[in-house]
């Protein structure tokens, strides 16, 4: 919308043309300037029935999935879980040929490298990981980029330990903040990949022409030569886009013209943003709705049957299922389950009250019916009350069969995020080509507590991480004198953890800047500084036991707080009281307001999520025992869970209970993953599909952000952690993703087979 | 409609064994179960030994529980649900589910009572009519056999059965199906052309025998004299949903 193209590149005589990639499509605005968001509401056929429509997969996409399910098997059986790997070529957009799996079967082509599941090298985020990556998995580098990194190119990671202070060491060692990017790349950026198959890459390069010259000022600072710099890259990385595609016969210099373009330019746009960057989430954004429109006019002129678009829309996912980056062991402890966050967002209401639901939404998730269930993409239904009933119960349907999706609140976020947001990695919303967010991690809160209590040392190294404020030395734990201490604590903590963060983008955009993705966007972004909390559930039921019951302290001979002996019962978050709940919302607002006092980086506005994907075993591992009665090293619940087993009083009850946490002071999303048996969501399967959606509902209704459903009971997890050659497809919801159960560590599988089964018969 | 005698404000205290705030299977939709303590019958398949004794229970005020259950109004509304009153017997305890049900009618949920019946004498009319539904547990048909397995009499049970037909007051039926203990054919015929005989059952539900229970007869030193008893097999259960099925009942 801040387009500065304002003349129609497609005259009206053009677009009346049958051969017209524009014909028959409605309205003017997005005619005149970059504005996918316009196009979607002038062209979108809300589609307001059920799943009788969906047609199963072609024989060729059958065949195609079974070659790629073999690949998947023996990538499955390799040390580490790495196929293969490029040992010699930087990957850019345009470094590897044409790739395919079975040229006679792939309706939509297109790989990251020149091989099925083969990862490349992206080392500008960091070569000593790419480098100790190749080695684990038993690659060597070629000697040649040994060369060249970093002596002669340096990496972001390298940037960032240029500046880093002795404080940002000392914290990162502690993992009182843990998972930042800088080392890897951010991800969690979202290019508008849509653009490239609605106007094709002349007309945007054009437009960023515009942009260039609109940043001829009198006086050029700092910010603008960056932006022209950066806007250049954007304009060399759409070049590169273009000839990547013609490698594989497609001219995307101009716009789509049939659905089977649209699909593979809105493929290609995002294969190239996967090519260059490996981000820690590279999600897809909202284009299902969009490709509809496509769909539907080929369907009207007879060029389309279901079958075909199905198998469009299969053949999409079967390349989105096999993204791949190169990460280290290291890097899967945090993030398990080899996820890239391929997210595509579903459903949502468009602002002028009509659904955004369509036929290509329900398409999207028969894919999960037609290929089994999967991780990838992380298909998210943006959910309304308003959405079709149809709908809804195909969602629910689809969860119960293959727990594969998650939901979030696009009542709560629309007020937020407009009718064109999409979601970055699990919960992160952003106006889709508009806005960007830095990606945070998270800091412990936990461990913030177990600082304020001994004076800034570390509870299991005991150095002084912190500040020393006075620790407390009673032998009982008093509530007023706890929070006293924790408030200067979590102040300096949102401080360290800030600055931080800046030294981490700052030389993110300097090393390894996403030029590709963000020549899907507009000239100016609106950016967050996406800050994260862990542990929020181990902090609230420490300060009510503290408050509720008698909690005295264990103290070692270094006199440093080790342990906690509880007397007496105390409220748990989980359960829908108020007394423990409010706890758990002070320490969100309050942990928000010190951020928002931060000065960020390139003026971001600073939001926080309450999210911890995986990295929950990590961070209890390198947390000492709380106050809760949670021992040293043991797991925190993910995300804004409560603690496993603590909520007593049923699914609905912890969900309310979360429902609490505000997502004005949370804006980076709150994550909440549920597991239910089947037997306990109702008697019949109808009444099962009723039940969930109701439960969907009501969660929306109370404010919830983000739910994960999961429908098995223990007994299957314990029997593919036996056998897992017999689930190769067994999909369950973590936190803010989906992972194959079996490709978890054996702590993360542990872990989760100790969760909270809501199983009450 | 209801205007009875309990006032929600009334400080009326109850006994509560426990909460499920998300139960699915105690009549329709999402619905907030609350546990009462106390029963006067002795099942032998009883999966909630530790709900027999009243003041087992933890005291709690009615307005304390309308409040918990306000706070989840919004699921149970969405949910297509409401609150059912359980335990235990709640009838034990008439004058607490009687203020209960009162304040969901306020906040206007829909109420149910899952009562086994011997009870329903102590359910006025002013009770019931603040109860939208019943969830009636019929655990046998003949004298001999109900006394065997609850340890009191069925007379009471059929009586409330036919005061509720009076009343309008839709029922739904439930009956555990135990092999070898209530698993007579002729039995369950008689007892469905009885329910069909009322007019107001909507729905059976034939809950197959099952042993969850038994750790907590164990942990409470009951002698549990079904361990040597086996669940039913899915067919047996679905013969049985046939004999209600060809009174003209409805057994999903």
């Amino acid at each position: 919308m801040d387009s500065l193209l304002t003349e129609s590149a497609v005259s009206a005589l053009e677009a009346a043309h049958p051969a017209s990639p524009w014909r028959g499509f409605a309205g003017d605005a997005w005619r005149r300037s970059v504005d996918v968001r316009d196009f979607i509401l002038r062209n979108v056929t809300p589609y307001e029935g059920d799943s009788g429509f969906l047609s199963g997969p072609t024989e060729r996409t059958l065949a195609l999935w079974t070659t790629v399910a073999d690949l998947l098997k023996q990538e499955r059986a390799t040390k580490g879980g790495v196929l293969d790997a490029d040992t010699d070529v930087v990957s850019t957009i345009t470094a590897h040929a044409p790739g395919y799996i079975d040229r006679a079967l792939e309706v939509i082509v297109g790989l990251q490298t020149d091989k099925p599941l083969k990862r490349a090298i992206m080392p500008f985020g960091g070569w000593r990981l790419v480098k100790s990556g190749l080695e684990a998995y038993g690659f060597t580098a070629s000697p040649a980029l040994d060369a060249v990194f970093p002596k002669i190119r340096k990496t972001h990671n390298h940037g960032v330990f240029d500046v880093y202070t002795d404080e940002m060491l000392r914290c990162r060692k502690s993992g009182i903040i843990t998972g930042l990017p800088d080392s890897y790349g951010r991800g969690r950026i979202i290019g508008d990949y849509r653009r490239l198959a609605l106007y094709g890459a002349t007309r945007l390069i054009a437009d960023k022409r515009d942009q260039f010259a609109s940043l001829e000022l009198d006086r050029m600072d700092e910010s603008t030569l960056r932006l022209r710099e950066e806007i250049t890259e954007q304009i060399r990385a759409l070049e590169e886009l273009v000839t990547m595609a013609a490698a594989y016969g497609f001219d995307v210099a101009r716009p789509a013209a049939d659905a089977r373009e649209a699909v593979q330019w809105t493929y290609f746009a995002y294969l190239a943003a996967v090519k260059e960057s490996n981000g820690a989430a590279m999600s897809l954004g909202r284009v299902s709705s969009f490709l509809d429109v496509y769909i539907n006019r080929d369907l009207a002129d007879g060029t389309l049957n279901e079958s075909q678009a199905q198998e469009l829309i299969d053949q999409f996912v079967i390349k989105l299922r096999m993204v791949r980056f190169l990460r280290t062991p290291e890097y899967d402890q945090l993030f398990s389950g080899d996820p890239t966050w391929v997210t595509e967002c579903l459903g949502g209401m468009a602002l002028d009250g009509r659904t955004l639901v369509t036929k290509s939404n329900f398409r999207m998730l028969n894919t999960l019916h037609n290929l089994g269930p999967a991780p990838e993409p992380n298909l998210t239904v943006l959910w309304s009350e308003e959405l079709p009933d149809g709908f809804k119960r195909f969602c629910a349907e689809t969860s119960i069969k293959t727990c594969s999706l998650q939901y979030e609140n696009d009542d709560l976020m629309r007020a937020y995020w407009g009718d064109d947001y999409a979601i970055a990695c699990c919960v992160s919303a952003m106006r889709v080509g508009k806005q960007m967010q830095f990606f945070g991690a998270r800091a412990n809160l936990a461990k913030t507590l177990l600082y304020a209590i001994n004076g800034g040392r570390d509870e299991i190294t005991g150095e002084q991480v912190g500040p020393a404020f006075a620790p407390i030395t009673g032998n009982v734990l008093d509530y007023d004198a706890v929070v006293g201490r924790f408030l200067p604590m979590m102040e300096w903590l949102a401080k360290a953890y800030m600055n931080t963060l800046n030294a981490i983008h700052y030389m993110h955009d300097k090393y390894m800047y996403e030029r590709l993705e963000m020549a899907l966007h507009d000239r100016d972004v609106f950016r967050t500084m996406a800050c994260g909390v862990a542990g929020l559930s181990v902090v609230a039921d420490s300060l009510s036991a503290i408050k509720h019951a008698t909690v005295s302290v264990i103290r070692d001979e270094r006199g440093l707080a080790v342990d906690y002996r509880i007397e007496g019962d105390y409220p748990a978050f989980g359960n829908n009281d108020p007394r423990v709940d409010g706890i758990a919302v002070w320490a969100v607002e309050t942990f928000m307001g010190l951020l928002r006092k931060q000065k960020a980086y390139r003026d971001a506005v600073p939001t926080q999520s309450v999210l911890t994907i995986t990295s929950n075993v990590v961070y209890g591992k390198k947390t000492g025992s709380t106050p809760d009665g949670r021992k040293a090293g043991e797991p925190f619940a993910p995300g804004a869970n409560p603690m496993h087993g603590r909520d007593r009083k049923g699914a609905i009850a912890s969900m309310a209970s979360v429902a609490k946490l505000p997502y004005a002071h949370a804006q980076d999303g709150i994550s909440y993953t549920f597991t239910i048996v089947p037997s306990a969501l109702g008697p019949t399967h109808g009444e099962q599909v009723s039940n969930l959606v109701g439960m969907l509902d009501g969660y929306a209704a109370q404010g919830g952000h983000h739910i994960n459903v999961n429908v098995f009971d223990r007994d299957t997890l314990l029997r593919a952690m036996d056998h897992p050659e017999l689930y190769p497809q067994l999909t369950i919801r973590v936190s803010g993703y989906a992972v194959n159960f079996i490709k978890l560590t054996r702590e993360q599988q542990l872990d989760v087979v100790s969760r909270t089964f809501h199983d009450r018969h | 409609m209801s205007l009875g005698p309990v006032s929600v404000s009334a400080p009326v205290r109850g006994w509560v064994h426990s909460v499920e705030s998300c139960g699915t299977l105690d009549g329709p939709g999402l619905r907030y179960v609350l546990f009462l303590a106390g029963c006067p019958l002795r099942c032998l398949y009883c999966h909630n030994p530790d709900t027999r004794h009243m003041h087992d229970g933890t005291p709690t005020l009615a307005g304390e529980v309308l409040a918990d259950i306000a706070s989840t109004a919004g699921f149970l509304t969405r949910g297509h649900g409401g609150v059912t009153l359980s335990g235990g017997e709640p009838l034990v305890q008439p004058d607490f589910c009687a203020a209960i049900l009162r304040g969901c009618k306020a906040m206007g949920l829909h109420t149910a009572l899952d009562t086994s019946g011997y009870l329903g004498n102590h359910a006025d009319d002013f009770l019931l009519a603040d109860t939208d539904l019943v969830l009636l547990d019929i655990k046998a048909f003949t004298e001999r056999t109900y006394r065997a397995l609850t340890g009191v009499p069925l007379r009471p049970t059929l009586e409330f059965a036919e005061r509720l037909a009076e009343l309008g007051k839709p029922v739904w039926l439930r009956y555990v199906l135990v092999p070898g203990l209530t698993d007579d054919e002729r039995e369950i015929t008689a007892l469905a052309e009885f329910a069909a005989g009322l007019g107001v059952v909507e729905r059976v539900d034939v809950l197959p025998f099952h042993k969850m229970g038994e750790a907590k007869w164990a942990a409470l030193a009951l002698p549990y004299q079904l361990s040597a008893t086996q669940p039913p097999t899915t067919e047996q259960t679905d013969r049985a949903r046939g004999l209600f099925r060809n009174a003209g009942l409805r057994a999903p």
